[in-house]
């Protein structure tokens, strides 16, 4: 049993928390209050490697482990949560579904150019219709043989909501039904969508609560038409893959509820110590005190799990359970950590002058993305219980 | 044949830390705050890597300090240096600069190089001397205060252009020669991530005083010529004003208070 980061894992979290500081925090402000996507940022990450961190290096990713990723997206979304979601989002749901079920020429044209952070990935799974259960997926696709003998091609038709990366992406990964399966549920498969495909549009893009430098978005399918070869994994494994996928995600998005609550309290605690009512450090009240000591703890609790789940996925063993509890565990504390902190700080963690009201902003998204709070303690319970619960 | 340049790092308390504590003998306890590579040493390194990149160089990183400098030096070789050296001996505890310059001569003694980069001052230390100690004792020329350094590897010498109070001087030495950077020789580089997995299998040879041929008694903390008699802490900082508006707004607010103050 060992608690220590290696050295090349505490020195990948000083990098990245050197280069976030340094390089990344000055441009936040501007660019969550004019709701930009940090393009120029997104440019430089890739340059430096971190668009592929869990990726093997012969498909174009740094071939680190997903403890090095967890640590990564906790340090990015502990600067900028926006940041932090569209890494995570392109990496696990861009990168992974292509890493996990892609041939090697579909690795070769789509999966080198995103994992080498030439080209960002987006992830469409939920629909009006589909949130929680993807299995409402309404978005179809129709295999039309072709008459000159090739293998024919695959007409879309839909529409997806909530996009990550909508509009940035050059390469889409979306689901839809091909067909009915025999008990007579939809037979969902994943298809590779290029940004530049005849009849895909980005019909816009959603204001939110948080995450302004984040573009979610929403995608319409007219009779888009992609070779047959853009089928991911088997026909019929869209709903296979997507679990499997989502399983790695849970991670990255709790790390990225753990770097948004890590942020708080780095504000919380030094607020604590010198902001003085009655003549004293507002900290040496207990009601303040006990505050701190509660994000302390479940900071703590939360990282615990997080990095157990990353490295259960790494030793290759079953990992899906402990991220859910991780994903599940960490948001709801991230929620927890930063309306906390705004208390801390009174009236000033209320305006937009001080950064804490953004980090309760920004982590609510975190216990609704990637499966909702309900979904996970559903996962959870299914796992524990064996039993078939709603 | 590629240049070989040896660049000095030392571990110092990580600022972003602020752990700093003195010993009860007023010297820093190096244990009690996680160390990072001198900022300064990060120039030179950066300097080193650059002629690495463009001129092809073995860079070399030299230490001393306690066992776990070969953590810290992690960094230096994720950036990119070749190999690490580090000196370490038990005796060494409480070496002041004068030891330093000793056994750093010594073990740069074992090592082959053209050029040994030192930077400008260590911001635990702050004593700025081992470079031109080294440089005396190795007899060496030195040249001090680089902002720019070009090598020619075919004529065996070395340019500096030194920053002085006017301008800069060029100055020109043989090789092997020391220099003391300074942090306009360019922003060092964030390690790569490949670079960081790769400095995993990179070398780092350790030395004890014994290896270097150096009698323990004759430089360690006991042998320290300089003794620390007293510390204070430097007065608190008075209240800032904080400048808000445009940048036009801010310099002229700030341009009217240091004219107000007769400060320009
Ligand atoms: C900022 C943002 C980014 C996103 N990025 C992406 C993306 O990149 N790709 C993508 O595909 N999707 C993305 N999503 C969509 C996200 O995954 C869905 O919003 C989420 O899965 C919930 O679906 P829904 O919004 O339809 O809510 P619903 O499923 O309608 O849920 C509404 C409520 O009902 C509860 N509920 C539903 N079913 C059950 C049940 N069986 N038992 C108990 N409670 C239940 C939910 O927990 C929730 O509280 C994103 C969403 C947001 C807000």
């Amino acid at each position: 049993m060992d608690f220590d980061l290696s050295t090349e894992h505490a020195l990948l979290r000083s990098t990245i928390r050197d280069f976030m500081e340094s390089e990344v925090a000055p441009v936040v402000e501007e660019h969550e209050r004019e709701h930009r996507f940090p393009v120029e940022v997104v440019r430089r990450l890739g340059e430096m490697g971190w668009l592929g961190i869990p990726i093997p290096e012969d498909e174009g990713g740094a071939g680190m482990d997903t403890l090095s990723y967890a640590i990564a997206i906790e340090e990015i979304g502990r600067v900028w949560g926006s940041l932090g979601l569209i890494v995570a989002a392109h990496t696990s749901l861009g990168c992974g579904p292509l890493h996990l079920a892609g041939t090697k020429e579909q690795k070769d044209r789509y999966l080198i150019p995103m994992a080498s952070g030439k080209v960002i990935g987006a992830y469409g799974l939920t629909e009006p219709g589909a949130g929680s259960d993807a299995g409402g997926t309404r978005t179809t696709a129709r295999l039309e043989s072709d008459t000159n003998g090739a293998g024919g091609e695959w007409v879309i038709d839909g529409s997806k909501r909530f996009i990550t990366n909508a509009g940035q992406a050059g390469t889409y990964i979306i689901t839809a039904r091909t067909g009915t399966k025999e008990g007579g549920g939809a037979e969902i498969s994943a298809f590779i969508l290029p940004a530049d495909t005849p009849g895909f549009r980005v019909v816009r893009i959603e204001d939110k609560l948080g995450l302004h430098a984040s573009a979610t978005g929403e995608l319409a399918f007219d009779r888009c038409r992609v070779p047959a070869e853009n089928l991911l994994g088997e026909r019929g494994d869209g709903f296979r893959t997507f679990l499997k996928i989502l399983d790695g995600g849970r991670i990255s998005i709790a790390a990225l509820a753990l770097g948004l609550a890590q942020a708080a309290y780095d504000a919380a605690v030094p607020y604590a110590q010198t902001r003085e009512q009655f003549g004293k450090p507002i900290g040496s009240f207990q009601g303040v005190a006990f505050m701190i000591a509660d994000m302390a703890t479940e900071i703590e609790a939360a990282r615990a799990l997080v990095w157990k789940s990353a490295w259960l996925k790494d030793q290759g063993r079953d990992y899906s359970l402990v991220a859910a509890q991780a994903k599940l565990f960490a948001s709801e504390v991230s929620s927890r950590v930063t309306n906390a902190a705004i208390q801390v700080h009174g009236g000033y963690g209320y305006v937009t002058e001080y950064p804490v009201e953004r980090f309760l902003r920004d982590a609510k998204l975190t216990e609704i993305g990637e499966g909702t709070s309900q979904v996970q303690r559903l996962v959870i319970a299914r796992k524990i219980l064996g039993l078939r619960i709603g | 044949m590629a240049l070989r340049i040896v660049v000095l790092t030392k571990p110092v308390p990580d600022p972003a830390a602020a752990a700093e504590r003195l010993g009860p003998d007023g010297r820093l306890d190096r244990a009690a705050s996680p160390a990072v590579i001198n900022g300064n040493d990060e120039y030179t390194l950066e300097a080193a890597l650059k002629l690495a990149d463009s001129m092809g160089a073995e860079v070399t990183l030299l230490s001393m300090a306690p066992p776990t400098g070969v953590e810290t030096m992690r960094k230096g070789l994720a950036m990119g240096a070749h190999r690490g050296v580090l000196v370490t001996d038990p005796a060494l505890a409480g070496a002041d600069g004068w030891s330093t310059v000793q056994v750093l001569a010594a073990a740069l003694r074992t090592l082959e190089y053209d050029l040994v980069l030192a930077g400008f001052d260590t911001s635990d230390g702050v004593g700025g001397v081992v470079g031109a100690g080294i440089a005396t004792l190795l007899k060496l020329p030195l040249l001090s205060s680089a902002a720019k350094i070009e090598p020619n590897a075919d004529a065996g010498t070395v340019r500096v252009r030194r920053i002085s109070p006017t301008g800069f001087d060029v100055l020109e030495a043989p090789m092997p020669a020391l220099i003391v950077g300074t942090q306009l020789l360019g922003e060092p580089r964030y390690p790569s991530l490949k670079g960081i997995m790769a400095a995993r299998s990179k070398e780092v040879v350790t030395k004890s005083l014994a290896d270097l041929g150096l009698d323990a008694a004759a430089f360690g903390g006991a042998a320290a010529r300089t003794k620390v008699t007293g510390t204070t802490k430097p007065p608190a900082r008075g209240a800032t004003q904080v400048v808000r508006g445009t940048p036009e707004e801010g310099a002229k607010a700030i341009a009217d208070l240091l004219a107000s103050r007769r400060l320009i």
